[in-house]
């Protein structure tokens, strides 16, 4: 009776929700009754959530991310590229000295991280020859330093001892811990001369990490980089406080300070063009100002044949047109691949679905044999059946269809990757299919011929559409395997019949461009999720039955 | 009505035999003569081969023997689509695919009918059946009983004269199924179509048929109205399958004047009965009552009436009837139902009763 009361006046809020016996809202007590069971099915999941996250998830966002990463050319010329955003490629003439200036400081460190050759890759991509151009470059950047390191080793031999480097900007506290841990003591400048000599404290601190961190040698024992000796140069010969420093070594820089005046100078631009003419051609400087953003869409542009250059977006080079060609290929390919799964699995899937238990299992056995062998097996089964010295051939030479000197070229070309393609994918198309034409009861059929319908009209009007689910089904699964293919149309494929996907490939293993392999994997999956968009829209998801 | 083999008839199966796998024959030489506008149903327990029957009349089988004969032609080559049978299936077949009207549109369609006159015919159909509101439906949306009066409807639309049912009410509840077999038993009539019907609901059977093929082990085990195939059963399956039915064992004494007199199994009384299907004195015989026969109250009994002991198992109270379970000659299942009437007295398990009926309304049949 008590029950019946409380049911009738139900408890509520203030806000007119319904309050549980506890006096809670009835809403959040749910919750917590739930949660216990969401949290036990999250932790079943859990592991091959974590799975698919690490293994899949992660490695597409990682290959999206990289299409349009660009970073590579910041972080290698990081004073370059702002030195080059004075400078415009329309002016038609080579930058000028500070951006030469820049990038003998980036160069000569980059050539000591041994990352110059690695941006010269990438920049290859772009403009050929930059590659070279970097490797010659990263060779020849000591020059320039060298060019000064001889006229202050002449002006005083102190300036050949690493310790008058060391002395003149290591700290204090670092000097003093040299003694006592030796290498192990982390190099620190000396306060004042990051103001009294910019340039050379840049580039002496940027040696000293250098030789502690990657080399591992003391900067107290190592000759600094040649390139320290014109940073001193432009220092002192820029008017540098050398009146405030007043640390060690203080009268051989007031020395040097004297004499700079009397130097020979060398421009940095002459130094670079002196090393390679290419370095005064605006296409190079273009295209590092071009791809100097952190991120770009070059890959992206390459990809469907354009490029991006200096004066902007442009279509590639006629003969350089492939991806376009690829991408049609492959779709038309796929496109065929599925045609002829349908047609060749109606059929079978038909007679699995329709024929008594026992035969229907034996054909379903036949139809998975193919699945369970390899498939590079399968592949070269079909190499060893359509070459022109093949199977194929001989029997139609032996049967006289056709001229021995006139052997059918069927592999290596667009019809060998087609057949083949459609044999793998087959299974892929009849199972779908069968599962779908198993539930359709016969007595549809049966009904249609008792209301007048011929054995045709009765399959076509009644049983077809019914069937087409499972067409659709096989139809999307087929597709999208077949346009990520890559190993049957790289085996038999030649030249003709290879697929966009051998090409990302190429890119990931052969070519080592990852940016442009991740934007042509980029637009492949764009392409798949709308095509099962538009089917989505046109067939309807629901319509497509796996089993 | 019931004259076989009769020159007008509609539909005949002259020794008809099917054998699905060589072995066993499913339908055993199955005779059987309709006449035009009839109703019959096809009777019997699963596994009779009654469906057998009406899929070869619809051309779905063929006969492995004899022949089916539609308004005296031999059909049995041919084809299903050109026999002109409309047939009503066990789950109504309605194509999921085309709305209800395209459903009742098909038959039309495929025969060539032009679009105008397919409309007319269609909301006719649907009209008849009323459901005239839901031509633009899909078949999924609709209940239970309301797919089962579209596919009555497709399967009378293009105007066959013969008209299958294979077990249509099967899915419906009980109150919607009694209600569409009045529709059917109905529609069947007013347009005078010949309708075979095939179900394993006796009930169904009963009620709507002009006559009923009683099926078991391949063979038509009778073939006769509903109130003779209750009240006379020719052998104890018809008896046993037909209604409630009480069986008592025993041996045929003497035979004389249509009536047996009878000592059962487990008593010493002997008893009259009708003799039905038995050939001489001396056989085994079954004998069968109608629990609604069985009087109990001895005062009511003719003077000649034989009566037997019966011990009470059990009184179950039903309203309008009682219904008592009896220890009778060895048989703990013999059913006796008594009208509620101030003057019948209810019983009580374990009391002792004598029972007795009318020799007339007992049936001795084959053991």
């Amino acid at each position: 009776m008590s029950d019946a009361t409380a049911a009738t006046h139900q408890e509520t809020d203030a806000q007119g929700r319904l309050l549980a016996a506890d006096g809670t809202p009835l809403k959040r007590s749910l919750a917590r009754a739930l949660r216990r069971q969401k949290l036990r099915a999250l932790a079943l999941i859990a592991p091959l959530l974590i799975f698919i996250l690490v293994t899949f998830i992660a490695p597409i966002a990682d290959m999206l991310f990289r299409s349009v990463e660009n970073e590579i050319v910041a972080d290698t010329l990081p004073r370059t590229v702002v030195a080059l955003k004075e400078w415009e490629y329309a002016s038609g003439e080579a930058p000028g000295e500070p951006v030469y200036a820049a990038l003998a400081r980036d160069m000569t460190i980059a050539a000591e991280y041994k990352e110059h050759t690695r941006l010269g890759s990438r920049l290859n991509y772009e403009t050929t020859g930059i590659s070279s151009l970097f490797r010659k470059s990263g060779r020849g950047v000591e020059d320039i330093g060298e060019f000064y390191q001889d006229q202050f080793e002449d002006l005083n031999e102190a300036w050949e001892e690493p310790e008058t480097w060391a002395r003149i900007f290591g700290s204090d506290a670092w000097l003093d811990a040299q003694a006592e841990e030796g290498a192990e003591a982390t190099f620190s400048l000396r306060d004042g001369v990051a103001e009294a000599f910019p340039n050379t404290a840049e580039i002496y601190a940027a040696f000293a990490e250098f030789a502690q961190t990657e080399d591992e040698d003391n900067p107290f024992e190592e000759d600094p980089w040649p390139l320290a000796y014109a940073m001193l140069y432009e220092d002192l010969s820029g008017g540098a406080g050398v009146q405030g420093y007043s640390g060690p070594e203080a009268d051989l820089l007031q020395e040097a300070a004297a004499a700079v005046g009397g130097f020979e100078s060398q421009s940095y631009k002459a130094a670079f063009i002196d090393i390679d003419d290419d370095w005064a051609d605006i296409e190079v400087w273009g295209t590092i100002k071009a791809y100097s953003p952190r991120f770009t869409s070059g890959y992206f542009l390459n990809s469907v044949d354009l490029q991006l250059t200096p004066e902007g977006i442009e279509r590639q080079d006629e003969d350089q047109r492939i991806y376009g060609l690829l991408f049609k290929r492959t779709m038309f390919m796929s496109l065929v691949i599925t045609i002829s799964c349908i047609l060749l699995a109606y059929p079978v899937a038909f007679l699995l679905a329709n024929l008594p238990m026992r035969i229907s299992n034996l054909l379903m056995i036949l139809v998975l044999l193919p699945f369970w062998t390899s498939l590079l097996v399968r592949t070269s089964a079909w190499k060893v059946l359509l070459q022109q010295q093949g199977v194929i051939n001989d029997v139609l030479v032996w049967i006289g269809l056709v001229d021995d000197a006139n052997r059918l070229i069927m592999i290596n070309n667009q019809f060998g990757t087609i057949v083949a393609m459609t044999h793998i994918l087959l299974p892929f198309m009849i199972l779908p299919m069968y599962s779908v034409m198993q539930t359709i009861p016969p007595s549809y059929v049966r009904a249609a011929k008792s209301l007048g319908a011929t054995n045709w009209t009765a399959f076509w009007r009644v049983y077809f559409p019914q069937s087409v689910p499972g067409i659709g089904a096989g139809s999307i699964l087929v597709f999208i395997l077949a346009i990520g293919y890559y190993i049957t149309p790289a085996l038999v494929g030649g030249t003709t019949g290879t697929f966009i996907s051998n090409r990302i490939a190429y890119h990931i293993s052969s070519s080592l461009n990852w940016g442009l392999g991740a934007a042509l994997g980029a637009i492949l999956l764009a392409a798949v999720l709308i095509l099962y968009w538009a089917y989505d829209k046109i067939v309807g998801i629901d319509n497509v039955k796996l089993g | 009505m019931l004259d076989q083999g009769a020159t007008d008839a509609f539909v005949e199966f002259e020794r008809v035999q099917k054998s699905y796998d060589g072995e066993t024959l499913v339908v055993k030489d199955l005779n059987l003569s309709m006449p035009k506008g009839e109703f019959l149903t096809m009777l019997g327990p699963s596994g009779s081969g009654k469906t057998t029957c009406l899929m070869m009349l619809a051309g779905f089988e063929t006969a492995t023997h004899g022949e089916i004969k539609l308004d005296g032609k031999p059909i049995n080559n041919i084809p299903p689509h050109k026999r002109g049978i409309g047939m009503v299936f066990q789950n109504y077949a309605l194509f999921p695919h085309m709305t209800v009207a395209e459903n009742l549109a098909f038959p039309l369609e495929v025969r060539g009918m032009g679009a105008s006159e397919r409309e007319g015919k269609v909301k006719r159909a649907l009209d008849m059946v009323q459901m005239g509101a839901f031509g633009g439906r899909r078949p999924a949306q609709l209940s239970g009983g309301q797919q089962q009066r579209i596919a009555l409807a497709r399967a009378l639309v293009f105007e066959p004269e013969l008209v299958l049912m294979d077990e249509p009410l099967g899915a419906l509840d009980k109150q919607l199924r009694e209600h569409m077999q009045f529709e059917i038993t109905r529609l069947a009539h007013d347009l005078g179509i010949t309708t075979v019907y095939v179900t394993h609901d006796q009930t169904e059977a009963l009620t709507m048929s002009d006559r009923v093929a009683v099926f078991d082990d391949g063979r038509i085990q009778q073939l006769a109205p509903p109130d003779e195939l209750y009240e006379a059963p020719q052998n104890s399956f018809v008896a046993q399958f037909i209604g409630e039915n009480n069986t008592l064992e025993g041996v045929v004494k003497e035979l004389s004047g249509g009536i047996a007199t009878i000592k059962l199994d487990g008593s010493e009384a002997l008893i009259e009965a009708k003799a039905v299907n038995v050939e001489k004195a001396g056989d085994r015989t079954r004998v069968s009552i109608r629990p609604e026969r069985v009087e109990t109250n001895p005062d009511r009994l003719q003077d000649d009436a034989h009566t037997l002991d019966a011990e009470v198992l059990e009184f179950i109270y039903m309203g309008d009837i009682f219904r008592t379970r009896l220890k009778v000659a060895g048989n703990e299942n013999f059913i006796v139902k008594t009208r509620n009437a101030p003057d019948v007295a209810r019983m009580t398990p374990g009391q002792t009763v004598k029972i007795g009926w009318l020799p007339e309304d007992c049936r001795a049949l084959d053991a």
